[in-house]
């Protein structure tokens, strides 16, 4: 019973939070309602006792990437409204219409015939039962089936700090030509006489 | 590997650390290593160093990792001691993955050899381009030794990612920025579908583990299969944008040309082949119970591929973006490959990328040459009369061109034949049908570069006069080409080397380590 009330009061908070999302014009106050929306999801993972999941998605997402989010519309202008009043590609809304309908059609035939596929009973997979709390199992797992996984994730983290370093750098191509006196020509029939 | 864990849950807390097996994955630990000993050295000296430093230092690195693959390659093939998983059966080292590893450091190797004076040329000197491209490669090969789906991705992330921002790297084309954007807004689209592709399978077999989900496919039959087929289907699409099958493949012109050219090299060579792996793994070995269910899928892909990759590129004006379109073509016959789903097949499309590699490379090579400062001089017409100007160059053009279109004592013959021998063994005479008729759609494309190189070169004093200069050659992209058009010929005089190569380097699925 308790479960269908934070069910039922955690879904309406998503639901109303992701319609608030696209229905915003203020694009600071779009953000806001996104972080009700993952808040939302959080409390979902805390009923199905997801306790990890549920702290990484309000410290992650709602912490650090709708941050984000806010210091890149801060960062635009919040004033600056784009008019969404031309089209640039003609006939697209209502296409956007169909394929919505079509979606939710989709999605309401998946859920009258999910009862078929997926049946609520417990699935073949029964990792982490057992003892021992989720964060130490999580923990367990990614030390040692996952540890090739994991490590390779470092990887990430070299080519993102590489990848800002190269993008963000101004291009210097004409104070390079300045200094040298060199233009376009002369540099590549230099480059020819080797 | 839920083993593993039960096991240690028995042992109550105590952690028993897994087991490395380090020799596994020493061409990546090279490869990863070099590129951070790179960014390293040259953020700690402060002269500038020597022109073509960090390009001769990539390529020993590739040397390195090569060194390293051939070392495995004997142990793989060892029949006393074979083929192994690593690292608690995330990682399969057999002849797949050291194929894939020689093919992909070199592909690095030349590309970096393109590399060196393109980015002299473009102002754009310094080591990040290399160092992205260690570890693009490093990806590359993840993928190809993967044996868990969680692995696959990573390993495409890695590659991808790097690739973002390479394509990206040339800051002051618009182009070059526009490329980078298209390509990271559909590549994390299409990554979300493979997530969501693996999410799926995990549902349906309960394991992210290849070995353990074919174990489970063998023993179970499915009440209901939706969960699965969807899965599969997710999965295609995810790697289909990867390998650029028609119809995930709207980025591939746009980024080819966008993109820096030796950039696109290694797009076209290491990319594709790393995303062929990684479908090759996963549908070849993991789901080959359900062959029946994902080979029509892939006969269609395989028809758009080809059909659509020919034609569109017969119509083409710029030089890039033909390449482009024709890659699309070539991905659709590696696919006719993976449709055969035997072990022919399988070696067929081996030979094909490796084959393919070299000729893709040397004509990014020549492109990069041709287009000049600014890299934007790709038109058709920029070509004309490259025959009179730089014989030599025009030469090797022609032969990666003929290697593409197919013609004999070329690799890209056998790399057909092959492929078409493989379709027809599998009795899917339509698909090699097809897969003919598109050979001969896009030869038309080759001839007509060729056509204007050698026959249209009577206005070249007039190019002359408004202050177009000779195509330079400089030395490191002299010894990519020469490696290139090497290769290409040697595959296509002796096919047999490779040939054998590719049959000992099929796929193999090995059951989770105990």
């Amino acid at each position: 019973m308790v479960d269908t009330i934070v069910f039922v009061l955690a879904a309406l908070v998503i639901l109303s939070g992701a319609l608030g999302v696209i229905l915003a014009r203020n694009p600071v106050h779009s953000a806001l309602m996104l972080i009700m929306t993952l808040f939302g999801v959080a409390v979902v993972f805390v009923a199905q006792e997801a306790h990890f999941l549920a702290a990484v998605q309000v410290i992650v997402y709602a912490g650090a990437i709708v941050v984000l989010f806010l210091f890149v519309i801060m960062l635009l202008g919040v004033d600056q409204a784009d008019s969404i009043e031309t089209e640039p590609i003609g006939g697209q809304r209502p296409a956007a219409g169909v394929v919505a309908l079509a979606s939710v059609g989709l999605l309401v035939l998946l859920a009258v015939r999910a009862v078929q596929v997926s049946s609520g009973a417990r699935s073949t997979s029964s990792a982490l039962d057992g003892e021992g709390t989720n964060l130490e199992k999580l923990a367990r797992v990614l030390f040692t089936d996952y540890l090739f996984a994991f490590e390779a994730t470092s990887a990430l983290l070299v080519i993102a700090v590489v990848g800002a370093v190269v993008l963000a750098r101004k291009p210097a191509a004409e104070d390079v030509q300045d200094r040298k006196g060199v233009g376009a020509l002369g540099r590549t029939r230099s480059g020819s006489g080797r | 590997m839920t083993s593993t864990a039960a096991v240690l849950a028995q042992q109550g807390d105590l952690l028993v650390k897994p087991e490395v097996e380090w020799v596994a994955i020493t061409p990546l630990l090279v490869l990863v290593g070099g590129s951070l000993l790179l960014l390293t050295l040259s953020a700690l000296t402060t002269r500038r160093p020597r022109r073509g430093t960090y390009a001769l230092f990539t390529v020993l690195t590739c040397a390195g990792a090569i060194i390293a693959s051939v070392a495995l390659w004997d142990r793989v093939q060892d029949p006393a001691r074979g083929e192994f998983t690593a690292l608690v059966g995330a990682l399969t080292i057999d002849g797949f993955t050291v194929f894939f590893s020689v093919l992909i450091a070199l592909s690095i190797a030349l590309a970096a050899l393109v590399a060196d004076d393109y980015l002299r040329r473009e102002d754009l000197e310094g080591p990040e381009l290399y160092a992205l491209m260690l570890l693009s490669g490093a990806g590359g090969i993840v993928m190809a030794m993967a044996n868990d789906l969680i692995v696959v991705f990573l390993g495409l992330e890695i590659l991808s990612i790097a690739l973002y921002v390479m394509a990206g790297m040339h800051l002051r084309r618009v182009e070059s920025q526009e490329s980078a954007i298209k390509y990271f807004v559909l590549g994390a689209f299409s990554s979300a579908f493979l997530l969501y592709g693996i999410a799926l399978v995990y549902g349906a077999t309960g394991s992210t583990n290849l070995s353990e989900i074919a174990a489970f496919l063998s023993q179970n039959v499915l009440e209901s299969e939706g969960l699965l087929l969807a899965g599969f289907a997710l999965l295609l699409v995810g790697l289909g944008f990867k390998v650029a099958a028609v119809p995930f493949h709207v980025w591939t012109p746009d980024v080819y040309q966008g993109a820096p050219s030796p950039v696109t090299a290694f797009m076209a060579s290491a990319s594709k082949a790393a995303a062929f792996a990684a479908l090759l793994r996963v549908f070849f070995s993991a789901f080959s119970n359900h062959a029946s269910d994902w080979r029509p899928i892939i006969w269609v892909l395989a028809v758009l591929t080809m059909v659509v990759g020919a034609v569109l590129a017969v119509v083409q004006r710029d030089v890039k973006r033909m390449l482009a379109y024709s890659s699309i073509n070539h991905a659709g016959f590696s696919l006719v490959a993976v449709h055969a789903n035997t072990e022919r097949g399988v070696a067929g499309a081996l030979f094909y990328l490796l084959a393919y590699a070299f000729m893709v490379l040397g004509s990014f090579a020549v492109v990069t040459l041709v287009g000049r400062r600014g890299d934007a001089a790709h038109d058709v017409d920029d070509y004309r009369g490259l025959a009179r100007e730089r014989p030599v160059l025009a030469l090797a053009f022609t032969v990666f061109l003929l290697s593409q279109a197919g013609v004999p004592l070329t690799a890209g013959f056998f790399a057909k034949f092959y492929v078409i021998g493989a379709a027809a063994e599998a009795e899917s005479y339509a698909l090699a049908v097809i897969a003919m008729v598109t050979a001969v759609i896009s030869a038309f494309l080759y001839l007509r570069i060729i056509v204007t190189m050698y026959f249209a070169g009577d206005e070249a004093e007039g190019d002359a006069a408004t202050g177009r200069h000779r195509v330079a050659i400089p030395f490191g992209a002299g010894v990519s080409l020469a490696a290139a058009v090497a290769f290409t010929l040697l595959i296509g005089i002796l096919p047999g080397l490779v040939a054998d190569f590719a049959r000992d380097a099929v796929p193999v699925l090995l059951s989770a380590a105990p």
